[in-house]
């Protein structure tokens, strides 16, 4: 029990299976097409610097709605009898079980031209094109990745001490103050654990653009998929700058919370 | 809760066992495996009345085929070059065929063990990919032509330029791949593909740049179910696919562009790294079997090789454009087979930058 | 009081407008599966897409290899990972916030990174000792991005633990091995368990890790998906979602009805 030994297996499972493949696409990202040391492949992936501003503002968008949204809804879920909040919570779970590349694919049904969603909306004379834009991909965005923001904001909520806010309700605070004061900070944890849980995948994944945007809609993680089959070292040194993107990300979510709340 | 669990993971366990049983049930009587990397939906599946080719070769030869599927000859060729796997079967089309034999990465075949080489006919033999006629069976051939959909574009398109239609904005799909792409762009900048260079790619380059905005997707096999259900209204796309298409929407039709187009061939080839080289050749000589490759030819509408096949179509897949385009009209397509490396290099990394931009 | 009911209705209106959402196009999707036409347009209802489901081998096959990896590599990682974690939580100090953050790294790296640099290390280790890619690295690659969360999961129950347990059991008269399994993985078993469902999920729905390092045969339900979307797409992948739908909402339902009938078992002591 209080020997270190048990944990040698994943040390060296670590080693060779995290550091390792790190430190090669370090090596890669610095070598040319001959294995010369180079800085080639970063001024080839200087070239994707705007789908790389794209990546982050879509990402950005998407976890901002994610928040706007579930945070009344994860208010309103602690707000319901034990049992509710179970089901309730078990809803939401239900669509993140099908398979990634489903969900996105009902989406392209619901909104593709003739699809369930124009049909129902040209009844009502709303004529309009739904799929193969921005705002598609910020909805399957929202779609993939709702329940991420929710969960760790729900946990959270749902343990503050009930005493804590009937004592301030006590001290005569209406219930837009309780929310200010007591509500508010204690769910931030939540918040911040919920960014970073939507805020990374989104800003990282591929496909979703590919399938539901339009052709100026291209994701960093798409440039990687495409690249990385002909230009390993460009598609490397891609994956570098993204990886340093979002820990510097991280670095500056962990000041606003403590770091239990980031993993 | 727990013993839930445990339930879920019995059964878990016991579909896994009876999946690794399957396997090894079918594995024990059979004479090994060929591994084919192929384009995506290129042999007849068994459906419409049509034999499943694959269930065919194993049924007769107790070959297993394990088959996967590329969407670009770029991917193929990533495949073989950068990461270890082997293929004993590839179908690359006539310019990676070049490149593949410049780099030293097929293998002669030993046409003594495919004999249906004989029903392939002789203009297919020595392909200008390959003139000596030592890697290759030719598949099939076919030219890029251009579907439209007939209740969205008024009429009927004669040159490429229709993809550049401003009217037509939104509604336009563009092939997802370089070599078609540029070559297209190309032809309406009057350069020939055939014999271009890095200038040349450029101006096809700002060419591409400018239908961007115009156009609703990039797309490969994705094309089939874009028009079929009527999503967009014209792109550009291998004739044989074309016909098919036309088959599932009514509203469809082709338009040959007067500019000439690309006319290709794809290959049975056996790269280096193949591990069963007598399964491989016995592969190929299934496929061209007169009344195999004629199954195959009905259900990809692709043009075949095979001269014993023409027996076993009917007359109106003998007689449709698509698939077997008039002579007059293959004077005026011209065949990539060998553009300069690093151009085509450069043509590669062009297109992702366009569609990066 | 009464601005309590409004809100109460609006609480109500709110939660139904997000399921509508996150279920309108599983909807659609099932929908769709009993369409007698390939396309979007309702031809009539027929069920020819759920027998085309069972009898497409390479479908039936990729779902088998998914369950497999996923039962596979979530075992793996549940072993490894509540081994490391205590472990782990003998080292002290520097060194150990060094390990855990190590070990988080699957966790916060993007996944496609994580999916680029293991396709890196397996095409050289692939060179170097003349392997393919295929079912074992895609099973190594899942108990990669598994273990931390079997980690993060048995982590807390260690801290809880009374150390004192331990050597308690020991002094009962317990060897070592049995006073480890008996006292020590009782106690963190929640931990445990909960660290290997998340496995579990995660790995069933894994995409882009095992697109880069699936090679060239092996296919899982997700990149088989995948393949099929690139192509002409068949209705049979309505019919899938619905039976996936199905399952899941079985599955569900029933450890939902068995915890209910814990807790009367707990209340009626």
């Amino acid at each position: 029990m209080k020997s270190r030994k048990l944990s040698i297996p994943y040390l060296i499972w670590m080693v060779i299976f995290t550091m390792i493949p790190l430190v090669m696409i370090g090596v890669t990202a610095f070598t040319d097409k001959d294995g010369h040391f180079s800085f080639e492949p970063f001024i080839n992936a200087f070239q994707y610097t705007n789908v790389f501003a794209k990546s982050l503002w879509i990402a950005l968008l998407s976890t901002a709605i994610c928040l706007v949204l579930a945070y009344p809804l994860a208010y309103i879920i602690t707000k319901m009898k034990r049992s509710t909040q179970n089901t309730v919570i078990m809803l939401m779970m239900i669509p993140m079980w099908m398979n990634f590349l489903l969900r996105i694919y009902a989406w392209i049904i619901l909104l593709q031209k003739n699809g369930p969603l124009d049909m129902a909306l040209s009844l009502l004379g709303i004529h309009g094109t739904y799929i193969g834009n921005t705002a598609a991909v910020i909805v399957g965005m929202v779609y993939e990745y709702l329940p991420f923001m929710v969960l760790p904001i729900y946990t959270v909520m749902s343990k503050i001490d009930g005493g804590l806010i009937e004592a301030a309700q006590d001290l005569g605070s209406n219930s837009f103050y309780v929310f200010k004061k007591v509500i508010f900070p204690l769910s931030i944890p939540g918040i911040i654990s919920g960014i970073t849980m939507v805020f990374v995948p989104s800003a990282s994944t591929f496909l979703v653009s590919q399938y539901l945007g339009g052709t100026d809609d291209i994701m960093i993680g798409d440039v990687i998929d495409k690249i990385f089959w002909t230009d390993q070292n460009t598609g490397a040194a891609i994956s570098l700058v993204l990886m340093i993107f979002i820990f510097i990300f991280l670095v500056i979510m962990n000041l606003f919370g403590d770091e239990e709340a980031i993993a | 809760m727990k013993k839930i669990i445990s339930f879920i993971l019995c059964a878990v366990l016991a579909c896994s066992a009876t999946v690794v049983f399957a396997g090894c049930g079918s594995s024990a009587e059979s004479k090994g495996e060929v591994n084919v990397y192929s384009w995506g939906d290129y042999f007849a599946p068994g459906e419409d009345g049509l034999m499943d080719v694959i269930a065919e070769f194993k049924d007769k030869t107790g070959i297993t085929v394990n088959l996967t599927t590329y969407d670009t000859n770029e991917e193929l060729y990533n495949m073989l070059k950068s990461s270890n796997v082997s293929y004993d079967v590839i179908i690359p089309s006539e310019y990676m065929i070049t490149k593949l034999i410049k780099e030293d990465m097929l293998l002669e075949l030993d046409y003594n063990n495919i004999p249906n080489y004989s029903e392939i006919s002789e203009r297919f033999k020595k392909l200008p990919c390959d003139p000596d006629g030592k890697y290759t069976v030719c598949y099939s051939w076919g030219v890029t032509a251009m579907v439209y959909d007939k209740t969205k574009v008024d009429k009927k398109p004669t040159s490429w330029d229709t993809l550049w239609d401003e009217s037509l904005k939104g509604d336009i799909l563009m092939i997802n791949n370089s070599r078609d792409a540029m070559a297209i762009a190309m032809q309406l900048c009057g350069i020939n593909p055939e014999e271009c260079t890095k200038a040349d790619v450029d101006k096809a380059t700002a060419k591409l740049a400018e239908q961007k905005p115009l156009l609703k997707k990039y797309v490969m096999d994705q094309v089939f179910t874009e028009m079929e259900s009527g999503q967009a209204a014209v792109a550009p796309y291998y004739a044989g696919d074309i016909a098919k298409m036309m088959e599932n929407n009514e509203d469809l039709d082709y338009a040959f562009p007067e500019d000439g187009s690309n006319l290709f061939y794809d290959a049975f080839c056996i790269p280096k790294s193949c591990k069963n080289k007598e399964n491989a050749e016995a592969f190929i000589n299934f496929m061209q079997k007169p009344e195999i490759a004629a199954e195959n030819c009905k259900y990809l509408l692709y043009g075949t090789p095979n001269k014993g096949a023409l027996e076993f179509l009917d007359e109106d897949i003998k007689d449709n454009e698509l698939t077997f385009p008039n002579e007059e009209y293959l004077d005026k397509c011209y065949t990539f087979s060998d553009v300069d490396d690093e151009v085509y290099a450069y043509m590669q990394e062009q297109f992702v930058k366009v569609q990066a931009e | 009081m009464k601005s309590k009911r409004k809100s109460g209705v609006l609480s109500k209106i709110y939660i139904a407008l997000i399921m509508i959402f996150l279920y309108a196009p599983i909807a659609v999707m099932i929908f769709f599966s009993f369409n007698k036409g390939n396309t979007i347009v309702w031809k009539g209802f027929s069920l020819k897409w759920y027998s085309a489901l069972f009898n497409d081998r390479t479908l039936m096959g990729a779902l088998g290899n998914t369950l497999i990896i996923a039962t596979l590599a979530s075992l793996f990682a549940t072993v490894l990972g509540t081994a490391a974690a205590i472990g782990i939580n003998n080292f002290k100090g520097k060194k150990r916030a060094v390990i855990q953050n190590v070990s988080n790294i699957p966790i916060i790296s993007p996944d496609i990174v994580m999916g680029v640099s293991l396709m890196l290390l397996f095409t050289f280790f692939g060179v170097l000792f003349n392997f393919e890619m295929g079912f074992a690295t895609v099973l190594i690659s899942h108990i990669c991005f598994c273990v931390p969360f079997v980690v993060l999961n048995v982590m807390p129950r260690i801290k809880r633990m009374d150390p004192s347990l331990y050597d308690a059991a020991l002094d009962l008269g317990c060897n070592q091995w049995q006073a480890f399994f008996k006292v020590v993985i009782f106690e963190l078993m929640p931990g445990i368990i909960s660290g290997f469902l998340i496995s579990f999920t995660y790995s069933l729905d894994d995409f882009i890790i095992t697109h880069f390092t699936q090679g060239a045969r092996f296919q899982t339900l997700s990149t088989e998906i995948y393949a099929l979307l690139r192509r002409k797409i068949p209705p049979t992948i309505n019919a899938l979602s619905a039976l996936l739908f199905l399952a899941i909402i079985i599955i569900m339902v029933l450890i939902n009805l068995r915890d209910r009938h814990e807790e009367k078992i707990k209340n009626g002591r």
